[in-house]
Order: structure tokens, then C-alpha cells, then sequence
């Protein structure tokens, strides 16, 4: 026994040791609380909707976001928008299909079961309007960044005067919180800059929290499921382990060598 | 089995078995005796073939879903995230699976070098197992690349660029590898297609390595051959069934922690990008497991040589059994053996670490130091501390180490913590 939970503890240090090692990025990133972390995080569901908004009306416009579709809005662990307003919100997109009968393409309003319309038709157009830089599809961005939702929320906070002798190009800007600390996207939000429908103060640190869980959900959008599962599948685990234990113990009594 | 005498009690069992021996066997496999002071080390044997199984299990479903296309493997990914249901789980048990299986086949590996598992009579256990670990490099590395992000790619053409340092054919070997002149679909496709067959490949390898096992029996912590059955063993099932599934269900809360709550730790934020051959990462990784010889590979300033230098560092391990020239297996009983294990052990870590960092500076004399002593303690140390050595006294029996007065009493007393 004693063995075993020598054993158990190397595990749980090599798992510590990733993570921290993992997480041992340089940069302090800007903390915040999010809803989703820790054993039985969920989404702050109005967070979500609010960060949608802040995505169409602000982000949407260079972003893609080609894997979440508008039938993702009304799922459940999601923003919850009601299926009616899931649709107006595919409806109120012009959506390019085709070829009809008679071979020609044609734009509709969009339906639930669409993928969210891209602002470009592909990359290079992307490039072109945007000097050059491809604004990195959004779907799941949080998970494609080493410091996530952190590196996100800070990001969108850390523009900054550059500090003397800090030669920018034209189109570049300064981010502190950026790889290099110059990135192409100047900074997107202000104070007010959308007003939210449900009163909220729209403030550049709450779009930033916002539009950020918003990411967090399209790139995770069964993460409220995983965490209920896993609560349920690691408290079965260890009553089995426990019940094991015992049964393991009666067994081996009938030899005179301990387990 | 022919020392088998296994009769079936029904009729229609001894009809089917006169024919095909399959009840025998069955026999065979929950009688098989074991020594019974086996400690939670020898556990993992049960739960690298869980490992298996729940990677060909998941995989199956996933190559369901799964489109093996240049242009579509990173949004079929997506799609299982999505949309499959479940697939989010599927996928995750799988990706987190291969780490774990790792980290398993890590400590049996260790287990049977602390124990000297590999001496006669196992070589051929041994020599087995290292085929099995070489094909789960192939397999883990082949597919990470299944994905389609930027660090599948970039890792693709790292590794598939090493063959490119053979003398003369190298670089017809990488085209050849590739199926054209850079990793592009069809390196993807013929990826897949071996990342699927490998996994069956083990299957029928870990099958003889546990025939092989059950010729000569297990080994044990003390080391000592023993007769069976006897008052040293118990028969499989149920006593090491029930120790192995206990150690099992220890080791799926882990699992599960890692599916369930940080999914993503264990690989890189990069391979969320979509491959681009345009766009180089500022630093390409491997998966963790395969960092100890990435390291080896980059302490060599010549690439051939490097090459070789980390394929040794996993053959090297195949002629073990006649390095290490001690009689003694258990390092119980090796006083030295032991410190050079643990100091072995700390060696193959720092590697890891290093081969995680830029190879540069500081990190890159680590590396080079670290790997000089890898190769040392195997051709130098091994062969002589078995030579040189004094062990101390090894008891006769498991439980009886007192037989004909030997003064081993304490010492098999003492070694009783050490379970």
C-alpha cells in the first residue's frame, strides 16, 4: 500500500509538473475570474451573449468564425439565445448557395444549420483588405494561443503608447501583451463601443471578459457537459476503487502477504 | 502447456476443447502462478494492454468521422468535436490516451530495469517489448500528424527530414516517405493508413511478449528464481486480477482528470492552427514522451551522426541483457546498481527537460552532458559494476528465506519495506 501510493504520488507530480511547466509562460498575463474554470465551472450565460454581440458588431467584421454554426447559439451549455432568436440572428445573414436549376448561384437569408458567414471569401481577399495580415479564424483561437483565455482578455487590453525608440511600420501596433509586442490589429475597443441589450456598462475590461468567454465557448462548446461528466465518472471511479479496495483486501487475506 | 493436465468438466466443453484448445488455455491463464509478492510496480503490464485496447477502441470510432485529406482533416477533427456525439470524449480519451499509455510503458520500462527483468531467462520478453515501444513511437508520432495543425505538419517534416542525413539515398528515401517533394496529402494518407495498422502490429507483439512471459513465469522484487506452483505464488486470477484492476481504476481517475479537465495540457496550443507550409512555428516540439530523444538528437552537431546517436539511444536497450554482466537481478540486493539507477533515472529527465527548451546555450552542454552519461551508464557502468559489485546476500524463497540457516533473514526482513 504504501508502494502504491508512492506510486500514485509520481503521477500526481508529473502531472504537476506539466501543468506548471506548461504554464510557465514569461509574461504576467491581466487576471480575471472566469466562470468556466475549476471542477464545476459553467458559462456565465449572459457573458456569452453579450460577447456574441461584441463579436458580430465588432470582430465579425474580419474574423471568421467558420466551425460554430447560428444552431450552436440556441444549444444548450451554450449562450441559450431561444431557437426563435437563434433564427433572426442566422436570418438577418445573407448566405451564398447554389447552383439552383438553372446553374446559377444565388444568396438567401441564413438558416440555423449555417456555418457563421465568413467576412471573406478566402484568405488572400482577407490579406488584401487587411495590409497583408490574415485575421486568424476565431472558432478556436483561445485554444490555439499558449496563454488562451488569459492571453486573449489581456490582449485586447494591451495597447499602449510604444516606449521611446520603439520603431513601429506603418499598420503596426503596440501590444504588451503581444508575441514581439507588434501585431497589425490596432486597438478595436473603446469604452461604449457597443451597447449591450441588457444594460450592462460596456466597458472596454467587460467586452474584453465578454467577447473573450464567447471565444472560450466556440472553442470548447461541450465544456459545461465534459465538466459534469467528469465530476460523475471521477466520483464513480473512486466509490469503484474504494469497493475494490476492500474486495481486493478480503481476497488476499487468505494468503499471509500484504497488499 | 503441455505440462497442462486440464480436463473440461462437461461434456460439450471436452468436444470442443479435444478440438480446439481454447478452454485450456483459459485454464492456463487463471491458474498461471504468480509470485506473490509482486508490488504495484508490476501493475502496469495490466494497464498498458487497457491502454491498448482503449486507443484501438477510440481510434476505430474516430477513423469513423475522421477524413484523411490535406483539405479536410483539420475541419473533420473540428466536426468530431462538434458534432459527433460524444466524439469531444472520443477524441479526448484518445489524444490524452496516448500520453498515458506513455507515461505506462515509462514505468514498466523502469520497473523491469530497477528489477533487472530483461536478465536470462527473459531476453526474449525483453527484446519484444522494445519492438512494441519502437512501434508506439511510430504510431504516437504518425498520429499526432492525423490532425492537420501546425505542429503535426512542422513535426512531420522534421522527422520524415532526418532520413535525408543516410549517405547517398537520403534524400530519395524522404521523397519516397513523402510521396512527393514536401509533406502534403499523400504523406497524411499513408500516415493514416500505418497509424491504423500499427496499433494491431502491438496487439499481436504484446501477445507473445506475454507467451514469452508465461514460459519462465514473472520475476519479482527480490529477484529470485522460484518454484511454482508452490507457497511463493498465487494463482492469476483472483489474486492478481483484483490487485491489477485496483491499480487499474488508480490510474483511470488520472486518466480521467486529464480527459475531463485539462484536455489540451498535454499538447501544443499550436496544433490548433491549421497547417500552413508557409508559416514556420517559432519552436517545434514533439509530444513529451519523445522529448528525452529529441534532446539526444539535437545535442549532436553532426545530423547523421545525431540520427544515429538516437536511434542507439533505444537500440542500445535490445543488448541490456548481455551489458548488464550481474547474476543478481533485483537491485534490491545491488546496492550500487541502485544509486546508478536512480542517477540513470534523473539523466533520461533532464534530457526531457532539455529537449524542451531551445537547444542553444546552457540547455545545449546539459543536453550534451546528459547524453554522454545516457550512453555511458549502459556501455561502461553496466558491464563493470556487474563485474565488480559486491551484492549482498539474496534469499532462497519468498517466504521461506531462512531455509538451511543462511544469515539472509534480515535481509529478506528488511527488504519487505522496500514492497
Amino acid at each position: 500500500m504504501k508502494n502504491l501510493f508512492k506510486i500514485f504520488s509520481l503521477v500526481i507530480l508529473f502531472t504537476g509538473s506539466c501543468l506548471t511547466s506548461y504554464s510557465a509562460e514569461k509574461v504576467e498575463y491581466l487576471k480575471t475570474d472566469w466562470s468556466f474554470k475549476g471542477l464545476f465551472g459553467k458559462f456565465d450565460r449572459g457573458a456569452l451573449q453579450r460577447g456574441y454581440q461584441v463579436y458580430t458588431e465588432v470582430c465579425s467584421s474580419c474574423h471568421s468564425m467558420k466551425y460554430v454554426s447560428y444552431r450552436n447559439l440556441a444549444e444548450k451549455g451554450g449562450p441559450e439565445f431561444t431557437e426563435a432568436q437563434a433564427k433572426a440572428i442566422a436570418a438577418s445573414f445573407e448566405v451564398k448557395d447554389g447552383p439552383n436549376a438553372d446553374g446559377e448561384m444565388f444568396t438567401r437569408p441564413g438558416k440555423l444549420s449555417d456555418k457563421f458567414v465568413m467576412p471573406y471569401e478566402n484568405v488572400k481577399a482577407a490579406q488584401a483588405a487587411n495590409g497583408g495580415a490574415y485575421p486568424p479564424d476565431m472558432s478556436v483561437l483561445v485554444k490555439a494561443r499558449g496563454g488562451g483565455v488569459d492571453y486573449i482578455y489581456s490582449l485586447l487590453q494591451g495597447y499602449e503608447d510604444p516606449p521611446a525608440g520603439f520603431i513601429l511600420d506603418d499598420g503596426v501596433y503596440y501590444n504588451k501583451f503581444m508575441y514581439g509586442n507588434k501585431i497589425k490589429m490596432s486597438n478595436q475597443l473603446s469604452d461604449g463601443l457597443v451597447e449591450y441589450a441588457d444594460g450592462t456598462n460596456a466597458t472596454v475590461e467587460q467586452m474584453s471578459k465578454d467577447v473573450t468567454t464567447f471565444l472560450m465557448w466556440t472553442a470548447e462548446p461541450h465544456l459545461e457537459a465534459r465538466h459534469q461528466m467528469g465530476f460523475k465518472a471521477i466520483v464513480y471511479l473512486i466509490i469503484l476503487t474504494i469497493l475494490v479496495y476492500f474486495s481486493m483486501k478480503r481476497i488476499w487475506s487468505r494468503v499471509e502477504t500484504k497488499v | 502447456m503441455s505440462d497442462h493436465d486440464y480436463t473440461p468438466k462437461s461434456k460439450a466443453g471436452k468436444w470442443f476443447n479435444d478440438r480446439l484448445p481454447l478452454l485450456t488455455l483459459a485454464n492456463h491463464l487463471t491458474d498461471y502462478p504468480t509470485p506473490k509478492n509482486l508490488n504495484y510496480w508490476w501493475t502496469f503490464g495490466g494497464i498498458l494492454t487497457f491502454c491498448l485496447i482503449t486507443q484501438i477502441v477510440t481510434g476505430l470510432t474516430l477513423a469513423m468521422h475522421y477524413i484523411a485529406h490535406a483539405d479536410m482533416a483539420f475541419e473533420s477533427v473540428e466536426h468530431i468535436m462538434r458534432d459527433v456525439n460524444y466524439g469531444w470524449l472520443i477524441r479526448y480519451i484518445h489524444a490524452n490516451g496516448a500520453s498515458m499509455f506513455f507515461l505506462a510503458v515509462y514505468i514498466h520500462i523502469f520497473r523491469s530495469l530497477f528489477y533487472g527483468s530483461y536478465k536470462a531467462p527473459r531476453e526474449i520478453i525483453w527484446i519484444i517489448g522494445i519492438i512494441i515501444y519502437l512501434l508506439m513511437m511510430a504510431a504516437a508520432f504518425m498520429g499526432y500528424v492525423l490532425p492537420w495543425g501546425q505542429m503535426s505538419f512542422w513535426g512531420a517534416t522534421v522527422i520524415t527530414n532526418l532520413f535525408s542525413a543516410i549517405p547517398l539515398v537520403g534524400e530519395g528515401i524522404v521523397t519516397w516517405l513523402w510521396g512527393g517533394y514536401s509533406v502534403d496529402n499523400p504523406t497524411l494518407t499513408r500516415f493514416f493508413t500505418l497509424h491504423y495498422l500499427i496499433p494491431f502490429l502491438i496487439l499481436g507483439l504484446v501477445v507473445l511478449h506475454i507467451w514469452a512471459l508465461h514460459v519462465p513465469g514473472n520475476n519479482n522484487p527480490i529477484g529470485i528464481d522460484i518454484k511454482k506452483p508452490s507457497k511463493d505464488t498465487v494463482p492469476f486470477h483472483p489474486y492478481i486480477v483484483i490487485k491489477d484492476g485496483f491499480a487499474l481504476l488508480m490510474f483511470m481517475i488520472v486518466f480521467a482528470f486529464f480527459v475531463f479537465y485539462t484536455p489540451n495540457i498535454l499538447g501544443h496550443a499550436d496544433n490548433y492552427i491549421e497547417a500552413d507550409p508557409l508559416v514556420t512555428p517559432a519552436h517545434i516540439v514533439p509530444e513529451w514522451y519523445l522529448l528525452p530523444f529529441y534532446a539526444i538528437l539535437r545535442s549532436v552537431p553532426d545530423k547523421l551522426l545525431g540520427v544515429v546517436a538516437m536511434l542507439s539511444a533505444i537500440l542500445i536497450l535490445a543488448a541490456l541483457p548481455w551489458l548488464d554482466t550481474s547474476k543478481i537481478r533485483s537491485a534490491v540486493f545491488r546496492p550500487l546498481y541502485k544509486q546508478f539507477y536512480w542517477i540513470l533515472v534523473a539523466d533520461v529527465l533532464i534530457l526531457g527537460y532539455v529537449g524542451a527548451m531551445p537547444a542553444e546555450g546552457l540547455y545545449l552542454l546539459i543536453a550534451r552532458v546528459a547524453t554522454a552519461y545516457y550512453f555511458l551508464h549502459f556501455l561502461v557502468v553496466l558491464p563493470v559494476l556487474g563485474l565488480k559489485e559486491k551484492t549482498l546476500p539474496v534469499p532462497l524463497s519468498i517466504t521461506e528465506p531462512v531455509l538451511g540457516g543462511s544469515p539472509n533473514l534480515a535481509t529478506a526482513r528488511n527488504k519487505e519495506s522496500l514492497k
